[in-house]
């Protein structure tokens, strides 16, 4: 039975999310069906890294605040927090954390007499989503907090003359400061982000009824067909659009942040590969 | 094996960790840290060969060099690296066997991709299917360094191009004004001065190499995670260190020894970076020259 493109499409379109045809192919395999598998695991990335990244932002920039500070009860935790998850990787922190879950009870914690389940953290879009922010999280805050050291002398001095201190001198000078100083490396943080999300189906997350990420599905068709020719540069097309995607974002945003600068101040965003963490 | 660990369910408390982590499988798993050791070792100047390559082709007058070179340079750009660890290794494989193929299978085998399968020849086999198991994990483990050497190699390729174009221009050219040859320039003039610009990029690939190698385990290679899983798996009654699930504590030993790598090599680095840093016209070495004086 051959079915056409858009029937392929119709069929598999969701098939990560669990809507469609319940089996995946199995012989004939069309670059169709390869094409439409691997965008439909692709949602999976996207969820991974909006999120990660949405949720990481406030946690990074508290992080270098708090890293930035003159109290050591403060500062030392978030200098430990940042250099274990940059220093260690990524993988490992998968696995760690999948294992840490998997202990967890299996009926379920009991807190002021309601049962808490458990049972769901061990699942990727939760347990690897909290990996990934809190991942990102570190990774953002080293950023952050580079950017909040480079800010010029003369801005802060400036503010003071003006009178603006304390959370003023913060909220209105220092904090957009560090956003623009910080942003085009922020940018690169989040293209390999993204990157970094094809990670969750290989390393301890398990995928359920085969609903994984879009390298989980080319890696099923590499398997398959013993053909690597056609899969991984799918999967490759597929993230070359998404960078762009998000270049053309960030890159919106950071007009925004350097809007009232002169021309030749602006910053610019260079792509700069860190890859792997 | 020691005497005293002849039957392990008898004895008990030190005894028994000391038994326990001196078995044949813990010994294998204290030789896999040699292999990440050894991966880097081989993978690093590779990786640098590799990159002095490209960033070389990717500056050439010549077209087809230039063009080869950026291709190189850029094909990381944009694509996860791990879809590149995923590919290559099937590639490297399937392309070696190929090639053996044409040279020792009998004129009228057919061709090896037939359908959904790759298959040559008995002959062909790489490594022969008569060989060791040595040798099935010594082929494996090379497929996995070129890999990692292709991958760093473009890595590294777009570092040290960066860097050549950072060497002063004035430099080169009052290089040529002495009359020295393109490669005169090249060997004497370039490649000295641009390792102080390319050293904070390498600094950051080194630093992803070392996190980089757990993803030898998923080429297959039996890697300390590899190990790890298999360790600290619970154990039943069968085995001879019954245990219950200590995935958890191996993995934490797995971390540990990886922020002690990072940690080690922020501190050597730092120090390699002042060294080259030293009498530089670079704001660095403008910064030493001030806290001399």
């Amino acid at each position: 039975m051959s079915m056409t493109c858009w029937e392929t499409v119709q069929a598999y379109g969701l098939r990560s999310l669990g809507i469609g045809e319940k089996l995946l192919p199995r012989t004939d395999f069309t670059v169709c069906q390869q094409f439409t598998l691997i965008g439909s695991g692709l949602l999976w990335n996207i969820y991974f890294g909006v999120l990660a990244l949405a949720f990481g932002f406030f946690l990074a920039n508290a992080l270098a605040l708090a890293k930035a500070s003159r109290s050591p009860w403060t500062r030392k935790p978030a200098e430990w927090f940042i250099f274990v998850f940059r220093g260690s990787p990524l993988f490992i922190q998968f696995f760690l954390a999948y294992e840490a879950l998997v202990m967890l009870p299996r009926a379920g914690i009991e807190i002021f007499g309601l049962t808490v389940q458990t049972a769901w953290t061990t699942r990727a879009w939760a347990g690897a989503l909290f990996v990934l922010f809190l991942n990102t999280s570190a990774y953002s805050a080293e950023i952050f907090y580079g950017a909040l050291r480079s800010i010029p002398k003369g801005d802060l001095e400036a503010a003071e003359a003006y009178g603006i201190t304390g959370w003023q001198k913060f909220r209105r000078i220092q904090w957009p400061t560090m956003l623009r100083l910080g942003w085009p490396a922020y940018t690169n943080e989040a293209i390999f982000l993204f990157h970094a999300t094809t990670l969750v189906f290989f390393s301890g997350f398990p995928a359920f009824s085969q609903q994984g990420d879009a390298l989980y599905y080319a890696n099923y068709f590499a398997d398959k067909t013993f053909n690597p020719f056609i899969p991984y540069p799918i999967v490759g097309f597929y993230f070359i659009l998404l960078t762009l995607l998000v270049t053309l974002l960030f890159g919106r945003i950071n007009r925004h942040l350097n809007r009232y600068l002169p021309q030749n101040q602006k910053s610019r965003i260079r792509l700069r590969p860190q890859v792997i963490r | 094996m020691l005497s005293a660990c002849a039957d392990p369910k008898s004895i008990e408390g030190l005894t028994w960790a000391f038994c326990y982590l001196t078995s044949g499988k813990h010994l294998a798993f204290y030789w896999s840290f040699g292999t990440v050791l050894l991966l880097l070792a081989i993978t690093a100047p590779a990786a640098l060969l590799f990159g002095f390559g490209g960033a070389t082709a990717a500056r050439s007058p010549f077209a087809p060099a230039r063009i080869f070179g950026k291709t190189y340079i850029a094909m990381v750009r944009g694509v996860p690296d791990i879809v590149f660890f995923l590919f290559f290794v099937i590639a490297l494989d399937q392309g070696i066997e190929y090639i053996k193929y044409l040279a020792v299978c009998p004129p009228g085998t057919p061709s090896p991709w037939q359908g959904l399968e790759f298959r040559v020849c008995q002959e062909a086999k790489v490594p022969l299917g008569t060989s060791s198991e040595f040798w099935h994990n010594a082929y494996g483990f090379m497929l996995a360094v070129v890999t990692f050497a292709i991958v760093f190699g473009a890595f590294t390729a777009n570092v040290l191009f960066g860097a050549m174009q950072a060497v002063p221009r004035a430099q080169l050219e009052t290089a040529e004004a002495y009359g020295m040859s393109h490669g005169q320039v090249f060997r004497r003039i370039l490649v000295p001065q641009m390792w102080v610009y390319a050293l904070p990029g390498l600094s950051n690939l080194w630093m992803i190499l070392i996190k980089a190698t757990p993803l030898l385990f998923l080429l297959g290679v039996e890697d300390i995670v590899y190990y790890a899983r298999e360790l600290g798996g619970s154990k039943t009654q069968a085995y001879e260190y019954p245990h219950g699930d200590w995935r958890l504590i191996y993995f934490l030993g797995l971390m540990v020894f990886y922020l002690v790598m990072t940690r080690l090599s922020e501190v050597v680095l730092t120090r390699l970076s002042a060294r080259l840093s030293k009498g530089q016209a670079t704001a660095a070495g403008e910064a030493m020259r001030k806290a001399a004086a």
